[in-house]
C-alpha cells in the first residue's frame, strides 16, 4: 500500500499555478528595477530589487500601499497598471486551481483516509475492528463504546458512513467508506496492529465475510475473527481456518424465538444475561402452549419451524409461494394479511401466531388482521429494519424479535466474556424451573437495570491478591470474594455463576463453600456496584486480607515492622 | 524526446549556470557579482524546485532536497544583500559582499549536485 503524503500530491498537482506565480512576479519585479524613476530632488533613481519585491508584494495581494519610496513617473505607473492585472489574474487562476482540487472527489477521499489513518494511529487501547455498519453492526458499536471497549468501522455505503460520524458515541468511533473485502482496507483500519483484538465481518455478503475472515487471519495470525454466514457452506468455510468463530444470523433468530415460545424463563435469562448497557430490562412473558400459526416460510421460517416442531408445538404454516420455498405439503397458500387465508389456517383454534416474513408492513399486515379476527391472540413479529422502530412499538405487540438485536447482543456477549457462551450453553440444557430460580435470584440483587457479567480469573494479573494468598497456601473459599470490603458482614449483590476450570470442567452455580484454586475463571452476574467492589477486593491484598481475616493490616513498611516486633513481644 | 524533459533539464542547468556566473570573480569585489544575475538565479532555481515536486522516486527526493538547499543559499544571500544595503547603515562593504557570494558558492555545490544527479539518471536510462 503506497502512503500518499497529501503536501506533495497537492504540489504536484498545483505545478502550472506555481510557476505562473514565479514567472508573472519575476517580470513584475524585474521592470520595476529596470524603469528609471525621480527622486524626491528629481534626480533619476533606479528602484532596487527590495523596493521592487517589496512593492510588487503588496501590489499583487492588492493591498496598495501606494507609490514609495518616491512617488512614480507615467513609465512606472503604466508598468503598475500592467502588473496589477497580471498579478490579480495570476492569484486568482492558482486559487481558483486549488480550490477545484480539494473538491475533486479523488482528492477528498485521499483527504479522509488520510485523516483516518492518523486517527488509527492514535487509538492506544486494544479495539475492534467492525466491518459493516447496519443495524446490527450500528447497535454493536454502540454497545462496545457504552463498555468502554474501543471499535473501528468499515462501511461500504457513504451513507451509512455519515451516519456514523453524526451519532454521538461515548468513544469516538473512526469510521472508513471502504470495501472490507480488499486488504488493503483492512490494512488501512489498522488488522495488522498489536492493539487489534478481533475482527467482526458483518456485511450482507457471505463472500465478503469469508475474505474479511481469510485477510484478517493472514494478515493478524492470532487474532480473533467473528463472522456472519448466512449458508452452511459459508459456516463450514470460515469454521475451517485460524481462531474464527461464525454466527448464523437466522439459527440464531429463530433459536431465540423458538426459546421464546417454549421455555420463557430460559428466553428471559438470555435476554438479561447478554443485555447491552443502558437498555430498559425484558419483562417476562409467558407465551401459551398449544397450536400456532407460522406466517413465511424463507429461511428465517424455515429455522423457526424446525425449532418449533422439534419442541412438540403443532404448527400451521402460511406462505404466499410454497412451491418456491419447498414447503411442506399441508401448507396454507397466501400472505397471510387477507381474513380468508388465516381463518383457512385455523386462527380460531390458534392460541399464538408469529409472523416472520422478510417485510415489515406484510408482517404488521398480519397481526392487525389477526387480531381482529381473534383478540387473545399471543403475537410475535419479526422486525427486519430498525428505521420501523417506532411503528413496531406502537403496535402493542406481545414479542418483537429485531434482527439486527439479537444478533448484536450475541456478539456482544460473545466479545465481553467467553465465559458467557460457555454458561448460555450449558444453561439451555437446564430445567425450565431452573431458569425461572435463577431469574428470580437475578432479579433480586438488581433493581431496573439489566444485570452485568463479569469474569474473574485467579491469576497473578487478574487477580494478585487472590493468587499470592492461594500461592502461600492458604484456603480461599469462594464466598470471601463476595463479602463487602466496606463491611465483611455483607454480602455484594452478584451471584457466581460459572466456574471454570482446568481440564475443561465447568460448574454451573457453584456452591459458595466451595474452595477455589489457582486457574479458576469464575463468571459473576450483578450490578455495577459489585463489579467495582469485588475488581478491588481481588486487586488490592490489604482488603483481600481485610475480607478474610477481619483484620486492618498496616500497608507501611515502618508499621509493618512495628506491629511484627509488638506480635512477636506479646506471646512471650 | 520528451519536452518535459527538455524543460526540466533547461531550468537544472541553466540554475547552476546562472547562480555560478554570480559565483564568479572576486568574492569580495562588489563590481564582479551582478544583482540581476543574482536575481534570475533565484527565480531559474525556484522554478526548477517546483519542477521537480512530486517525483515519488528516490532520485526524485533527492534532486527537490538539493533544490530546496540551493534555494535556501541563494535567498538569504539575497536577504542579506536587502540588509546590507537598506538597513544596516555602512552599505555595501567588501566584507559583506563576500558572505553573500560565498552563500551563492554554496548554491553552487548544491546544484552542482542536481546536475550530476540529472546526468546519471540519464546515463541510466539510455533513452
Amino acid at each position: 500500500m503506497v502512503r500518499h503524503n497529501i503536501v506533495f500530491v497537492l504540489l504536484r498537482r498545483l505545478h502550472s499555478p506555481l510557476i505562473a506565480l514565479v514567472c508573472v512576479y519575476a517580470v513584475c519585479i524585474l521592470g520595476f528595477v529596470l524603469i528609471p524613476g525621480l527622486d524626491d530632488k528629481g534626480q533619476v533613481w533606479h528602484m532596487d530589487f527590495f523596493h521592487a519585491f517589496y512593492f510588487v508584494s503588496f501590489m499583487g495581494t492588492t493591498i496598495g500601499f501606494g507609490e514609495i519610496p518616491y512617488a512614480f513617473t507615467e513609465a512606472q505607473r503604466m508598468w503598475a497598471t500592467v502588473s496589477i492585472y497580471a498579478t490579480v489574474v495570476v492569484w486568482l487562476y492558482g486559487i481558483g486551481f486549488l480550490l477545484t482540487i480539494l473538491q475533486e472527489p479523488g482528492f477528498v477521499q485521499l483527504m479522509q483516509q488520510t485523516s483516518f489513518q492518523r486517527k488509527i494511529r492514535r487509538i492506544r487501547d486494544p479495539f475492534y475492528l467492525v466491518c459493516g455498519y447496519g443495524d446490527t453492526g450500528s447497535k454493536l458499536v454502540r454497545a462496545l463504546t457504552e463498555s468502554s471497549i474501543t471499535a473501528i468501522v468499515i462501511e461500504i455505503d457513504p451513507e451509512r458512513v455519515n451516519i456514523l460520524e453524526l451519532e454521538d458515541h461515548r468513544i469516538f468511533v473512526p469510521g472508513l467508506c471502504a470495501d472490507a473485502s480488499t486488504p488493503d482496507s483492512l490494512i488501512m483500519a489498522g488488522v495488522k496492529s498489536k492493539n487489534c483484538i478481533g475482527v467482526v465481518a458483518l456485511t450482507n455478503d457471505d463472500a465478503v465475510n469469508l475474505r474479511v475472515a481469510i485477510t484478517s487471519t493472514l494478515l493478524n495470525p492470532g487474532v480473533r475473527v467473528i463472522a456472519r454466514a448466512e449458508t452452511h457452506d459459508a459456516e463450514n468455510n470460515i469454521c475451517s481456518f485460524g481462531n474464527s468463530e461464525v454466527i448464523n444470523p437466522y439459527v440464531t433468530f429463530a433459536g431465540r424465538l423458538a426459546m421464546a415460545i417454549h421455555s420463557p424463563g430460559a428466553f428471559l435469562l438470555h435476554e438479561w444475561l447478554t443485555s447491552v448497557p443502558h437498555e430498559n430490562l425484558t419483562e417476562p412473558l409467558f407465551p401459551p402452549h398449544g397450536k400456532w400459526i407460522l406466517c413465511g416460510y424463507g429461511r428465517f421460517g424455515k429455522a423457526v419451524h424446525e425449532r418449533i416442531v422439534a419442541e412438540g408445538l403443532e404448527v400451521t404454516i402460511v406462505e404466499a409461494k410454497p412451491e418456491k420455498t419447498n414447503a411442506p405439503g399441508n401448507v396454507i397458500v397466501g400472505r397471510g394479511t387477507e381474513a380468508v387465508t388465516l381463518e383457512q389456517a385455523g386462527i380460531k383454534d390458534a392460541v399464538g401466531i408469529v409472523a416472520g416474513t422478510d417485510d415489515d408492513a406484510n408482517n404488521l399486515s398480519i397481526l392487525m388482521t389477526a387480531r381482529e379476527l381473534k383478540p387473545d391472540l399471543f403475537m410475535v413479529v419479526r422486525q427486519n429494519s430498525r428505521s420501523n422502530d417506532a411503528i413496531f412499538k406502537a403496535a402493542d405487540i406481545d414479542l418483537i424479535m429485531r434482527r439486527g438485536s439479537i444478533i448484536a447482543h450475541k456478539l456482544f456477549a460473545m466479545m465481553r466474556t467467553p465465559l458467557l457462551t460457555k454458561f448460555l450453553r450449558l444453561a439451555r440444557e437446564q430445567e425450565e424451573s431452573w431458569a425461572n430460580q435463577l431469574i428470580s435470584r437475578i432479579g433480586g440483587i438488581i433493581a431496573d437495570q439489566p444485570p452485568i457479567t463479569w469474569e474473574i480469573d485467579i491469576t497473578k494479573a487478574s487477580a494478585p491478591a487472590v493468587f499470592d494468598r492461594l500461592l502461600a497456601g492458604a484456603d480461599i473459599q469462594l464466598h470471601s470474594l463476595l463479602k463487602d470490603p466496606q463491611n465483611r458482614e455483607q454480602i455484594l449483590p452478584c451471584i457466581p455463576i460459572l466456574i471454570s476450570r482446568e481440564n475443561r470442567q465447568h460448574m454451573l452455580l457453584p456452591d459458595l463453600d466451595m474452595k477455589i484454586e489457582i486457574g479458576d475463571e469464575i463468571l459473576f452476574c450483578g450490578n455495577i456496584k459489585a463489579r467495582r467492589m469485588t475488581d478491588w477486593l481481588t486487586m488490592n491484598p490489604y482488603v483481600f486480607n481485610y475480607i478474610v481475616t477481619g483484620e486492618e493490616h498496616p500497608s507501611g513498611y515502618l508499621w509493618n515492622l512495628l506491629t511484627r516486633n509488638k506480635k512477636q513481644a506479646s506471646p512471650s | 524526446m520528451n519536452l518535459e524533459k527538455v524543460i526540466f533539464a533547461f531550468f537544472i542547468v541553466l540554475a547552476l549556470t546562472l547562480n555560478f556566473g554570480f559565483f564568479i570573480g572576486d568574492i569580495a569585489n562588489p563590481v564582479h557579482h551582478n544583482v540581476y544575475e543574482l536575481f534570475a538565479a533565484i527565480v531559474v532555481s525556484l522554478i526548477a524546485t517546483i519542477l521537480k515536486f512530486g517525483d515519488r522516486t528516490h532520485i526524485g527526493a533527492v534532486l527537490l532536497a538539493t533544490s530546496l538547499v540551493a534555494d535556501l543559499q541563494l535567498i538569504i544571500a539575497a536577504i542579506v544583500w536587502g540588509y546590507i544595503e537598506q538597513v544596516s547603515d555602512t552599505g555595501m562593504t567588501p566584507h559583506a559582499m563576500a558572505a553573500i557570494v560565498s552563500l551563492s558558492g554554496g548554491a553552487v555545490l548544491a546544484n552542482i549536485t542536481s546536475v550530476i544527479l540529472l546526468v546519471t539518471e540519464t546515463i541510466m536510462v539510455r533513452r
